[in-house]
């Protein structure tokens, strides 16, 4: 079946795009070949005048190039050819003699925004959904189809290197400002508008360019200009990738060579790069993540087909703190659900709603939402000091202090005030659900949900089912979590469950490395450098140390002397340091902000600074404990795949992307060379570090996590 | 008694108010949708009431901001509420709010509603200011004008005197005169003394102090999440005044009449902020949802005066209507809601029900009925509580239908008088 159909509307010839049995459309080499032996017959075809581009499918229009295929080339030579291929199709749009004109509703972006940049003309309608963008970069890769080229010749370096380097894309209205689209029109004119452009253009009609500001000529339109843009973008590059990511650098010499020596250079440089790009570690990386976050969309933590998710149109949340405020802004805000925030006295409530509704307004601020729309989702925001409105509820979520017995009243006061089936999650960093769930009358409506903090900001989430929940909790715990925009792992319900059991070794080794008087920005640098957001001894002060000693309690409590925390916590909570909440921790800190690193630990612990630190021991022994505890943690069946295990990494504590996680960087070293640094750490700081021993039978069967194919 | 009104009956499910509060105040910052969004959200999830089953919002407003002229719809946008659910504004002016509700009730005994959110909301510290109608004039023109020259000499035109902007001042269009001054005309012909007047207005934060001692009215407010921090909480009204003493009132000057006045600030309800909202079903589908209905609107009747006359005389008149339609005379009452626009008025409209004098004068076919005080305001009135316009209907109909449920009454009578000379009774009857 073709995935494109042709009518005619006088001279002009409509191309509808509409891939069969696909829910978007994607450029193949297939499709590719097939649109262009259609613009060879249209060439030909003497009635035919002009002809108009459009998508058949509801809410995009091209969502890019086949990515299954870049996975496909298993050479630098191969990839090129893919970029010349791609690069050659688009020149024959561009080189068509009758004109074509985009008609774009829905995304459009990488290669399809590089075939919409190959038309002669672009309409977009200016719907919500209608995005354009170039997100190569953020899969290691560029912009391969004349992309690199063309964005910047139609709007200007820096416009151009801001989207591209980034892997930005752009809602229309921004689209439209930057000069991406030349026009902006309701939905339901898109296609007369461009069938109307489209017989102009056929008639001679030159498409009028957009005047540039005056700055805008003097930066893009002078070569010092531009020299001065390339520099500004190298180095927020430079800043912001911390040199571990190739792309963005590549792409930016790209658009330099296209600029200053003309676009044959161009493309020639843009085929290479994306060749020998597509062929790093760091793109196959990022493109595996890719497809673990589109798969992980479609996993409902059951198998398939046991139970459906309920619609979830309003829920409760019971502690009105920063925890309970930002789960009910971030349901408002992304989920669109009615929240009934509950405390115990209406100050503490209106506190909370005022810090939820503060997550709607900073998104008001930028312009994220309308004026009208941030109204309404006002509206959906309120509260009481008891619990009326939860029995119309589908989830109630409670995030009270992180203390048994208070957690445990609470589920008793819910389940006295819901109906039966309401689904009661519990949100909390360490506490089994089980125990949590002792004692309740219907433990099967009850489960985990383990947000991160600041719930708005971080994008993971923990479901933790017990073994009694059941499967339709489970399935709308998901749905609900991915409809507030989070990414969902179901994990078993062990001490920490996933992502705090990984987190705790490494930060007790940080508090190792501070006894042993390691300096502060020693270790936070070893790690930024090796790709984490933030250090560890930072993560403490923002986790707040009353939090890491209570975890770091229950981790010890439940595993045993190789989870035994360091002393440094406790020395600092005793001179009343609890991390950024107080503004006392590892670091100084002026109004929020962090200053410098705050010595004074040492003088608490008695030890003097050590002067040279060898960088990578410190690595070592971060990375080794996190690792480590990472296999023992899959071993005992804490999460279900190793998909999961390393979104869960990424998602919940930044581990390296470009590492593709701690299950993958343990197959990049394989288990023979872990075990064998695990046991030179183990002789030099003890059994802690003693290897697990499914990493012991895998060195032995040379097993992995992954199969060896790399999927 | 009458036999059983035939078909369909309209039924109070339930009520919920903001706190009443002295404009300027603790609701300053709110505007009439925040309010009246406010009560009516907290009074669906109080009742636990599926928003798919409102058929309509009709809300009252007597002083509406040209921004927003149809709050009900606001209202009906809620996002507890589908896109779908029609509604509109209207005014009849204080009696606004008992105007929606009994506009709901025929709606539902017609038949072409069974769910119906009525109420009403006053923000008096959001009034519109406006400009004179000669700079609109020049406004509107400039924003027409071709070219430069042209605005600038339509500018020219302005003098300072243009640029005095114009508030609303509750007066009588047709007569010029305040409302203020109307009462002190009725308190002068009705010989109405300062001395009783004093005396009702003492009762009135008398009474509602008790009444919010004992929870009674603190049961009809949805607390309001007040200040920057939305952690300063109002859920009381702060015109209350437990204190207020005879002494204290009898120091206070005559606000219209300096020197032989009797009406002050004491004895007349202040401008008020608030917003309150009534559920009204048809009986048979609060049934059908399992809500046990507070009462049923059982008649209600309008009435006007020559406003140049006794402006605030219309209820007068109004109650003996309603009560002949209800097929109730005044003993049949066992509780009575006259709303306190200014003790000068509320004892004028007792003084014409109950004197057979009066009556006569009046051109009453009989004497209404004697009030008895035991029986009437029990919870205090407007003086005390304080009077958002069109939402003091719905918080009297709140406020009677619980306190019938509470003493088990019968029969209930609610007198409004509203601007224009108009007169509001409804007769509200137990059910369940």
């Amino acid at each position: 079946m073709s995935a494109f159909t042709i009518e005619r509307r006088g001279g002009v010839a409509i191309v509808t795009f509409d891939t069969p049995n696909e829910s978007v459309n994607k450029i193949s080499k297939a499709v590719g070949w097939e649109f262009e032996d259609l613009l060879g017959r249209l060439a030909a075809d003497e009635p035919v005048k002009a002809i108009v581009l459009r998508s058949g499918k509801p809410d995009t229009f091209i969502a890019g190039a086949d990515i299954e295929e870049f996975v496909q080339l298993r050479s630098v030579e191969e990839a090129v050819r893919l970029s010349r291929d791609g690069q050659l199709l688009m020149q024959k749009v561009a080189d068509s003699p009758k004109p074509i004109v985009a008609a774009i509703h829905g995304a459009c972006v990488g290669g399809g925004m590089e075939l919409a940049l190959a038309c002669h003309y672009r309409v977009a309608s200016d719907h919500p959904k209608t995005q354009l963008g170039l997100p190569e970069t953020q899969l290691g890769l560029l912009p391969g189809a004349g992309g690199s080229n063309r964005l910047p010749r139609l709007i200007g370096a820096r416009a151009a290197l801001d989207i591209i380097l980034a892997g930005k894309n752009e809602r229309a209205k921004k689209a439209f400002q930057l000069g991406m689209v030349d026009e902006l029109v309701p939905e339901s004119i898109l296609l007369d508008t461009a069938v109307a452009a489209a017989e102009k253009l056929a008639r001679g009609w030159k498409r009028p360019r957009k005047a540039r500001s005056t700055g805008a000529a003097l930066l893009d339109g002078t070569p010092l200009g531009r020299l001065l843009v390339y520099k500004k973008a190298r180095e927020a590059v430079t800043a912001k990738t911390g040199g571990h990511y190739p792309a963005p650098l590549r792409a930016l010499e790209v658009v330099r060579t296209s600029l200053e020596h003309g676009m044959q250079r161009g493309l020639e440089e843009e085929a290479q790069a994306f060749g020998e790009l597509a062929m790093t570690d760091v793109s196959r990386r990022l493109v595996e993540i890719f497809f673990a976050t589109t798969a992980l969309k479609k996993d409902d933590g059951v198998p398939a087909g046991v139970a459906r998710a309920r619609k979830v149109r309003r829920i409760g949340v019971v502690g009105s703190g920063f925890m309970g405020a930002g789960i009910a802004g971030t349901a408002a805000l992304n989920a669109g659900v009615e929240v009934r925030l509950k405390d115990a006295d209406l100050a503490r409530v209106g506190k909370g709603l005022k810090a939820a509704t503060d997550i709607l307004a900073a998104r008001l601020k930028r312009r994220r939402l309308t004026p009208q729309e941030y109204q309404r989702l006002r509206g959906l925001l309120s509260g009481s000091g008891d619990f009326t409105g939860f029995a119309g509820a589908q989830i109630a979520i409670e995030a009270v202090f992180e203390e048994l017995a208070v957690k445990r009243q609470v589920i008793a006061d819910l389940e006295a005030s819901v109906p039966s089936d309401v689904i009661l999650a519990t949100n909390t960093s360490t506490i089994p659900i089980q125990d949590i769930a002792a004692g309740a009358r219907h433990p099967e409506r009850i489960l985990g949900m383990h947000f991160f903090s600041p719930v708005e900001k971080m994008p993971l989430l923990e479901v933790i089912p017990t073994a009694q929940t059941s499967a339709e909790a489970i399935v709308t715990a998901v749905h609900f979590g991915r409809a507030m925009g989070k990414t969902v792992i179901v994990v078993a319900d062990s001490p920490g469950f996933w992502v705090n059991r990984i987190l705790s070794p490494y930060l007790n080794e940080a508090g190792f490395l501070l006894e042993e008087g390691v300096p502060i920005e020693t270790i936070d640098a070893a790690m930024t450098d090796w790709g984490f957001p933030v250090g560890p001894v930072a993560l403490l002060d923002e986790v707040g140390l009353d939090v890491g000693e209570k975890g770091g309690k229950v981790m010890h409590q439940a595993f045993g002397e190789r989870l035994a925390p360091s002393k440094v916590i406790a020395a600092m909570r005793g001179d009343d340091r609890l991390g950024r909440k107080n503004g006392r921790g590892f670091y100084f800190y002026q109004d929020g902000h962090k200053t410098g690193a705050d010595g004074s630990v040492f003088q608490l612990l008695g030890v003097r600074p050590a002067g040279e630190v060898d960088v990578a021991r410190v690595q070592d022994r971060l990375v080794f404990a996190m690792l480590n505890e990472a296999a023992m943690a899959m071993s005992e069946g804490v999460v279900r795949t190793p998909r999961d295990a390393d979104i869960g990494a990424i998602f919940g504590i930044g581990f390296p992307p470009f590492r593709g996680g701690p299950l993958r960087t343990l197959d990049a070293m394989g288990a023979a060379e872990v075990v064998a640094r695990l046991e030179r750490l183990e002789s030099a700081h003890g059994p802690r570090f003693r290897p697990a021993p499914v990493l012991e039978e895998m060195a032995r069967t040379g097993g992995r996590w992954y199969p060896a194919d790399g999927r | 008694m009458l036999p059983p009104s035939p078909g369909r009956r309209a039924v109070v499910v339930a009520g919920l108010r903001t706190p009443f509060a002295k404009a300027g105040t603790v609701l300053q910052d709110a505007t009439a949708v925040d309010l009246a969004r406010h009560c009516t959200r907290e009074l669906l999830y109080r009742t636990e009431l599926p928003g798919d089953e409102v058929d309509e919002v009709i809300y009252g407003q007597v002083v509406p901001s040209p921004l927003m002229p149809n709050v009900a719809r606001e209202v009906s946008l809620l996002p507890q509420l589908p896109r779908t659910v029609p509604a509109y504004t209207l005014n009849r002016a204080c009696a606004s709010g008992a105007q929606a509700i009994c506009n709901a009730a025929d709606q539902i005994m017609a038949g072409h509603a069974d769910v119906i959110l009525a109420g009403g909301v006053e923000t008096l510290s959001d009034v519109p200011i406006l400009h004179t109608r000669k700079f609109s004039q020049i406004l509107a023109a400039a924003s027409k004008a071709r070219s430069l020259g042209d605005r600038l000499g339509l500018f020219a035109q302005v003098r300072p005197r243009d640029l005095v902007p114009v508030a609303p001042a509750i007066a009588e269009p047709s007569t010029g005169e305040s409302m203020g001054q109307s009462a002190e005309k009725m308190a002068k012909e009705n010989r109405i003394s300062r001395e009783a007047q004093d005396e009702l207005a003492v009762m009135s934060h008398q009474r509602a102090a008790a009444a919010t001692l004992d929870g009674r009215l603190a049961l009809e407010i949805a607390p309001w999440f007040g200040g920057r921090g939305m952690d300063q909480i109002v859920d009381s009204d702060n015109l209350i005044r437990s204190d207020t003493s005879l002494d204290a009132l009898a120091k206070l000057k005559p606000v219209f009449d300096r020197r032989y006045g009797s009406v002050t600030a004491g004895n007349a309800s202040p401008l008020t902020d608030g917003a309150a909202t009534t559920l009204l079903m048809s009986e048979e589908k609060a049934h059908a949802l399992g809500y046990r209905p507070l009462t049923a609107i059982r008649a209600y009747a309008v009435a006007a005066v020559d406003p140049a006359w006794q402006l605030l005389m219309g209820p007068a008149y109004a109650v003996p209507i309603a009560l002949k339609r209800a097929g109730l005379s005044w003993n049949d009452l066992g509780l009575v809601e006259i709303h306190e626009a200014f003790a000068a008025q509320v004892l004028s409209n007792v003084q014409a029900w109950g004197s057979a004098d009066w009556s006569r004068r009046l051109g009453l076919p009989a004497v209404v009925g004697e009030v008895d005080w035991d029986r009437t305001n029990v919870m205090g009135g407007s003086i005390a509580i304080g009077h958002p316009f069109a939402a003091t209907g719905a918080r009297l109909v709140t406020s009677l239908s619980h306190e019938m449920a509470r003493r088990d009454v019968q029969f209930g009578l609610i007198s409004i008088c509203a601007q224009g000379g108009m007169g509001f009774a409804m007769v509200l009857e137990r059910v369940g």
